[in-house]
């Protein structure tokens, strides 16, 4: 396919990989940030590709992976009112409350709809007048601009019936938290390249040299991500900790404006809980006091949940770094997409997931000498 | 047999009501003008006509292939195809993947009531001229109306009843290490189809349905002496399923080649968008042949020869391992576990 073929050429693959090879003498840990990226790196095995020296640790740049069980259980509660159209992006359904999750709650009479795009939840308000339309605002910067753009039309519009359950987050504050956990293994980072065609990437030069660590902006295909390792090694090898751009074909130095302007006005930075992390300072994005009666968390008085995690998900671990998904005990056993203890093994993106789809035979063929 | 009159306006022919009635299933003179002047006059036949409890009909040979499947699918008409086109491919495809010649269905609806006359008139028709291009009758059948909002406009059961005339075993504890395995066009059409209607998404291009019989590449390669070890039909879980229950059924390791394996550009960009799977995307007129090695290429030019078989291929072989697992050698030269999908695919966030 136009625009795609181009970027899974196996040769040429091949040839990124050679050059892995040749340049590492030393071994090093990167970290992928974005689930994304994870996903693709098992889909297509592009860490067999890679020297045993270089260890992929997969971050915690997964929006379903990261939203905080309390949030599920406030989507879970709303979504079930009689009243209530809740709408969602479709891998936010399979994610594991307290007690249930979204897809059983629709089995059980509630009005849960896939949609594409926030904007179709605005739609659905003005289409149900006499319904109350709960869009779940879940996603990094990338998806923050459409979120914004959705609750900056509701107001336009005037709508009444419309609300957000927002839990919006922020890459580099989640980064710095994890390099300054004193467990952190990361030598290296792969950014989001989405997040950064939204963001650019001024805010990683401060990470960059406090840290001293390399961050190199990366596409999602297989060469994108080779391209962004083969740079981040040079780096590390020859000392440097800089910022670099692999994915200059998105993504600019200062990114989209108008996309942050329009984040800015809608929302402000607030503290925010990452599942399986904990809280982080200035995280996450919630609505600014103009847009506060868009807040469904209000608007239905949830606000006050608080719930604790499976005692047996160590998926905080899984997306700190500390272990890959099938050190976790509970991986495969019990542990697994049908039944998920934590959102790691529900997204797609979920490094848990992604391991279980494609990596199960590794276990296999371990258990099996 | 009288030959059914080829009628390319299909009028409908009950103009009183215009929606299904309760009543149209309530047994009374509604429900027998339904059957007399809809189901009867499309789909007439000796058997049929009969009206009885249950046809009775005469099998000549051996061995029988018997099947069901229910049809469940929004919306009603796509592009591509239709619910009633659907019910017979399907059951029609079941029975050749058991190496059978389909000949015949049987058909019950469950009607929602409210359904527009004019749309079940054009399924009816659409059932009809499946069948006879599939070469089955239908012989039974059965009405029922469900109240508004208990039903997704139509369900339609069909079952099949084909004769086996051949002596090859075909079944998945057939297949053998080495077998080349083979599809008979590009995957995950249909079910991209349905799901840009359902969703209303637009893309530059129509997706259709890959909806169609297979029956006849099927028989023509048995006729041709083709050593056949298992068929399966692409359906719910597209590729990957129908690879991972052979696999397991059999407990034979498969490879597969994602290079090799046919997907259209505008379905591969469809997926892309919203985050799916082609391989676990549903075809309605494909399936996955494994065939002794030595008749691959024989085979392959069989199926090409047919015009929804123009794109077959093989996509890899049964290898010697007895895992019960399927592996994928990924474009960029990697190989990984290729597994069924936990359940429904979701698209992703981004």
């Amino acid at each position: 396919m136009k625009f795609l073929d181009e970027y899974r050429d196996g040769e040429l693959a091949q040839q990124f990989a050679r050059e892995i090879h040749r340049v590492t003498t030393k071994p090093w840990n990167i970290m992928e940030i974005c689930g994304g990226q994870t996903h693709a790196i098992v889909k297509f095995g592009i860490d067999e590709l890679l020297p045993e020296k270089i260890t992929l640790i997969h971050g915690p740049g997964c929006p379903v992976c990261v939203t905080p069980l309390e949030m599920i259980d406030k989507a879970l509660e709303i979504a079930a009112r009689p009243d209530v159209i809740f709408a969602s992006f479709g891998d936010m359904l399979r994610v594991p409350g307290s007690t249930t999750d979204l897809l059983s709650v629709k089995a059980g009479g509630g009005d849960v709809r896939i949609v594409y795009s926030p904007l179709d939840a605005v739609k659905l308000a003005e289409q149900n007048p006499a319904n109350e339309i709960v869009f779940f605002g879940v996603g990094f910067e990338t998806t923050a601009p459409a979120t914004a753009l959705a609750i900056f039309q509701a107001a336009q519009k005037r709508l009444k019936n419309f609300s957000m359950l927002i839990s919006h987050v922020l890459v580099p504050p989640a980064m710095e938290a994890l390099l300054s956990s004193p467990n952190c293994r990361v030598q290296g980072f792969l950014a989001a390249g989405h997040v950064c065609a939204v963001m650019g990437y001024e805010e990683y030069f401060t990470i960059a040299k406090k840290y001293r660590v390399p961050v190199v902006v990366t596409g999602f295909e297989p060469l994108d991500i080779l391209q962004g390792v083969l740079m981040t090694v040079q780096q590390l090898e020859s000392g440097r900790a800089e910022v670099e751009n692999q994915y200059s074909r998105a993504v600019r130095r200062e990114g989209n404006q108008p996309a942050q302007d329009l984040i800015k006005k809608v929302f402000k930075v607030v503290p925010r809980k990452w599942r399986g992390v904990g809280e982080i300072p200035k995280s996450g994005l919630g609505l600014n006091e103009e847009y506060a009666a868009f807040d469904a968390e209000k608007k239905f008085g949830v606000a006050d949940h608080h719930v604790e995690e499976s005692a047996d998900c160590r998926s905080g671990l899984v997306l700190q770094g500390q272990i890959k998904p099938h050190e976790c005990p509970a991986f495969g056993a019990k542990c697994t997409p049908e039944h998920p203890l934590g959102a790691t093994m529900v997204s797609s993106e979920g490094a848990c997931a992604a391991y279980y789809r494609y990596r199960r035979h590794d276990r296999q063929l371990a258990e099996a000498r | 047999m009288k030959t059914i009159e080829f009628n390319p306006v299909c009028p409908l022919p009950i103009s009183q009501y215009p929606q299904v009635l309760m009543a149209h299933g309530g047994g009374g003179k509604l429900m027998h003008q339904l059957i007399g002047k809809m189901f009867l006059a499309a789909f007439h036949n000796p058997l049929l006509d009969t009206q009885h409890d249950a046809a009775v009909a005469e099998l000549t040979g051996g061995k029988i292939a018997f099947t069901t499947d229910s049809y469940v699918v929004r919306p009603l008409f796509f592009p591509g195809g239709d619910i009633g086109s659907m019910a017979v491919h399907g059951t029609v495809n079941d029975l050749a993947m058991a190496g059978a010649r389909p000949v015949y269905l049987s058909s019950a609806f469950i009607i929602e009531e409210g359904l527009p006359m004019d749309s079940l008139w054009q399924i009816v028709c659409s059932m009809r001229d499946a069948a006879k291009k599939c070469g089955v009758q239908i012989i039974t059948g059965d009405t029922k109306v469900v109240d508004k909002g208990k039903g997704d406009g139509v369900f339609i059961n069909t079952a099949g009843i084909g004769v086996i005339e051949h002596e090859q075993k075909i079944a998945p504890q057939n297949v053998l290490a080495g077998d080349a395995i083979l599809v008979s066009g590009d995957v995950g059409r249909h079910g991209m189809a349905i799901m840009a209607v359902r969703e209303g998404l637009e893309f530059e291009s129509k997706i259709e349905s890959d909806s169609a019989p297979v029956h006849e590449m099927v028989l023509q390669l048995l006729k041709a002496g083709i050593e056949i070890h298992c068929l399966r039909d692409l359906t719910r879980g597209g590729l990957t399923s129908a690879l991972n229950e052979i696999a397991e059924a059999a407990n034979r390791t498969l490879l597969v080649e994602e290079k090799l394996i046919p997907v259209r550009e505008d379905v591969h960009a469809a997926c892309e968008i919203l985050g799916l799977d082609p391989f676990q995307v549903a075809c309605e007129g494909r399936f996955a042949a494994f065939i002794a090695a030595k008749d691959s290429e024989r085979a392959l030019k069989i199926l090409r020869a047919y015009p929804n078989g123009t794109g077959a291929c093989v996509i890899g072989k049964v290898m010697e391992e007895r895992s019960a697992d399927v592996f994928l050698n990924s474009a960029i030269g990697a190989r990984r576990i290729l597994d069924m999908a936990s359940g429904e695919q979701l698209p992703r966030i981004c």
